[in-house]
């Protein structure tokens, strides 16, 4: 079974080693994984797609992680799932109207044009993107690459991180510590140099 | 009041306000010039230099273990890291609180397989709490504070905190003062109260309540709190592998070691019973055998520390999060008395078919030297001499020895026991020895064990460390593998047979005191001689060779299907 596993961890190096490390050691392979800043600063928030049976053990493993905040599998929950793809097609001027036709029913967009190819940017829910994919194979896709799949849960509902993290966070170990320590804490190394 | 320090200088003063005393280590290329600083604080904070890092790991968890108290070793780059590997692993594995410190070549060259560069932050990922790699010297104070409050607090664990060379030559003002800035890591320390009332509803409408004591009492410190619990409802009391010393074995409500190598009327009252309370201790599979055949009547109360490990191996009726001393505290202040004695009865009347204890201690017609009678005149010394504290290696000899001792007080059996780490005992003894240097610390170690990390002798020479006694189970094979070749595997002995030197004259070479015993009869003499040594002694017992552990559960059976004693061959 598929599971969509949504974490919100620090942004420091090594984290997200450590958050996919716990699947490596179950022999779970990682499908797709998109990883960005969230919403508060220092905090990066993953979302991840494993194909396994039981993730219950890992997730809890997931919250051990000292830099991990939050965890949710949202497997379950309606969610709105967004998945981008870039594909390079085959496109020699014959047949470029019927793709340029494919992508405006799929609300895909061109993005390049050249003298045999087009790059065409798909976004949508993953089926959607799957769908497109399986029309416009026919053509001759020389590269594509795909973003993963990002959720995020319907509602009120957030999954945001503890207020505390809000704060900066942990910012000696980033290596960034002047940077942010120097306007949000009093008592810096910066004051203590000074 | 804070001045110009070098990061060096840092640590070293990091470690006294963390209340280090001692650290075990060795010395090395990227490690220099924190030893360098280390001379300056020599008054301050003990240093001792073991003989293979591996060596330093044990000798820091032993430490640990003994006191509850964050144990430190230290090793350069390079395979001193990687030598430390399997102590941190150890340390992983039992939760014991350890903070590794290890040098990194410097900075430029760092992710350049420079000399000596091993990448140990990604080694030692998946078997620390948390690691740090440190380039900045403005991070180390702020570094070694959060490492120690990692290792120690919530779950204990190994924490590595990785150096580069720059970072401890650079030089700062450190600032002592920034505050803990941990919001991912919260432990949960007080129980839910509805679970606790749940737990209790179950524990009092039970016919046949259990308790099993874990590692998580002592580390809370609630023995206290468990014996005043089991006597007010008079349910009996198991201790696990890394519960022994959490509840008296004298105690009349004790009934002893559950799993593999666990007592028959145990794990007999584990397949019976109908409600099990676990405090502390995590149903590793040594304990559960197959795990969906375990207690099949129960209902589970599971109290630990780590969300993560309830309900990872067995279904739990009702998980409770927190601290066991703070989950029993909880739970006295409302549980009313009750009665069990009548499943009490029931299980001494099934202890009272299968007694192996008494049958280990009364020793078989023989004239060869049995493991047990080792095992027996030790019981009896160290009971009639007290201050004990033993560590044991990994095998046959440890089993007995958790078997066979009457152990009464927590903190005084130290053993390797998720790892499984042979050559854990001597070098564990003398972090052991260092940290209660009133008591006896006895390590008992298999030839096998013994003999990757004895190493460690001259460490204890070096350091004057007299109140260290190694007791060899010599029997000439790795003897647990040998055990389960001759029953799984039809005596097909590959690779198990197992020479060695001449154990004494080994010691002897230490400056260690050696002494040989092959006779029965002089067991207790050796053991005595060794109390009257003013040193370190090693006692080489050689026994019989091929004697098995029982009971025995075979491995992914239920723990209701044990091995009592060695089939009879069958003749064709």
């Amino acid at each position: 079974m598929k599971h969509t596993v949504v974490a919100l961890m620090q942004d420091h190096p090594g984290v997200l080693n450590r958050a996919v490390s716990l699947f490596r050691r179950r022999g779970f392979n990682i499908e797709s994984m998109a990883v960005g800043h969230s919403e508060t600063p220092g905090v990066s928030r993953m979302t991840l797609v494993v194909d396994a049976e039981d993730v219950e053990q890992v997730i809890k493993q997931l919250h051990r992680l000292i830099e991990v905040l939050k965890v949710s599998d949202v497997t379950g929950d309606p969610t709105v799932e967004r998945e981008m793809a870039l594909l390079k097609i085959h496109a020699p001027s014959a047949r470029r109207a019927e793709i340029v036709a494919l992508t405006t029913i799929y609300e895909a967009k061109i993005m390049d044009v050249g003298a045999s190819t087009m790059i065409i940017e798909m976004t949508g829910a993953p089926s959607k993107v799957e769908s497109f994919l399986e029309v416009i194979r026919p053509f001759g896709v020389k590269e594509m690459m795909r973003t993963g799949r990002i959720a995020m849960v319907r509602g009120a509902k957030t999954h945001q991180a503890p207020e505390e993290a809000v704060a900066p966070t942990h910012a000696l170990a980033n290596g960034m510590a002047k940077t942010r320590l120097s306007s949000e804490m009093p008592r810096t190394i910066e004051r203590t140099k000074a | 009041m804070s001045e110009t320090r070098s990061g060096a200088q840092i640590m070293c003063e990091a470690l006294i306000r963390e209340g280090v005393e001692v650290m075990f280590g060795i010395p090395g290329g990227a490690i220099m010039p924190f030893y360098y600083a280390m001379w300056d604080y020599r008054d301050r904070l003990r240093h001792v230099l073991c003989r293979h890092e591996q060596g330093a790991g044990h000798a820091a968890e032993g430490y640990a273990r003994a006191t509850g108290k964050v144990g430190v070793c230290i090793g350069t780059s390079g395979p001193g890291a990687t030598n430390l590997v399997t102590p941190i692993a150890d340390a992983m594995m039992d939760s014991t609180p350890l903070v590794a410190i290890t040098g990194q070549v410097s900075s430029a060259v760092l992710g350049k397989d420079a000399f000596q560069e091993t990448d140990i932050t990604g080694i030692t990922m998946p078997i620390t709490k948390h690691n740090y790699l440190v380039k900045d010297v403005e991070e180390l104070a702020y570094v070694f504070k959060e490492a120690f409050h990692i290792a120690s607090t919530g779950r204990p664990g190994p924490v590595l905190i990785d150096v580069t060379k720059d970072a401890q030559q650079a030089t700062t003002v450190p600032d002592w003062e920034l505050p803990l800035n941990l919001p991912g890591y919260k432990p949960t320390y007080q129980g839910s109260t509805r679970q606790i009332r749940e737990a209790i509803k179950l524990l009092m409408e039970a016919q046949k309540p259990l308790i099993m004591a874990g590692n998580g009492i002592i580390q809370s410190g609630a023995m206290e709190e468990l014996r005043l619990l089991a006597e007010r409802t008079g349910i009996p009391v198991i201790t696990t592998l890394h519960g022994i010393g959490a509840f008296p074995e004298d105690h009349p409500l004790s009934i002893g070691m559950p799993g593999m190598h666990g007592w028959v009327h145990v794990n007999r009252a584990i397949q019976q019973c109908d409600v099990l309370f676990n405090i502390g201790g995590r149903f590793d599979d040594r304990v559960t055998g197959k795990a969906s055949t375990f207690a099949p009547h129960a209902k589970i109360i599971h109290v630990d520390i780590d969300p993560a490990e309830i309900g990872k191996n067995v279904r739990v009726a009702v998980p409770i999060v927190g601290d066991a001393r703070n989950v029993l505290l909880a739970m006295l202040e409302e549980m009313p008395s009750r009665d069990a004695s009548e499943w009490m009865t029931e299980i001494r009347q099934m202890q009272d078919k299968h007694q192996h204890k008494q049958q280990y201690l009364n020793r078989p017609d023989t004239t060869q030297l049995m493991p047990h009678d080792v095992y027996a005149a030790m019981t009896r010394i160290l009971n009639e001499r007290g201050h004990y504290r033993v560590c044991t290696d990994v095998g046959q000899h440890q089993m007995w020895a958790a078997q066979l001792i009457d152990w009464r007080h927590p903190r005084t059996h130290i053993t390797s026991g998720g790892a499984g780490t042979m050559g854990f005992a001597v070098p564990a003894a003398m972090g052991v020895a260092i940290a209660h240097p009133g008591d006896t610390v006895w390590a008992i170690a298999g030839d096998g064990g013994f003999q990757m990390t004895n190493q460690e002798l001259a460490t204890i020479m070096q350091e004057g460390i007299k109140n260290v006694k190694v007791a060899i189970v010599n029997n000439g094979y790795l003897g647990m593998v040998r055990q389960w070749q001759e029953l799984f595997e039809n005596k097909r002995y590959s690779g198990t047979p197992l020479s060695g030197p001449d154990f004494a004259r080994l010691a002897e070479a230490y400056g260690v005191r050696g002494i040989t015993v092959e006779k029965v009869e002089e067991v207790e003499e050796a053991i005595e001689t060794a109390y009257a040594h003013d040193g370190p002694v090693v006692i080489d017992f050689r026994v019989e060779r091929e004697v098995n552990v029982f009971p025995m559960v075979p491995v992914n059976k239920s723990i209701g299907d044990m091995i009592l004693e060695t089939p009879e061959p069958v003749k064709s």
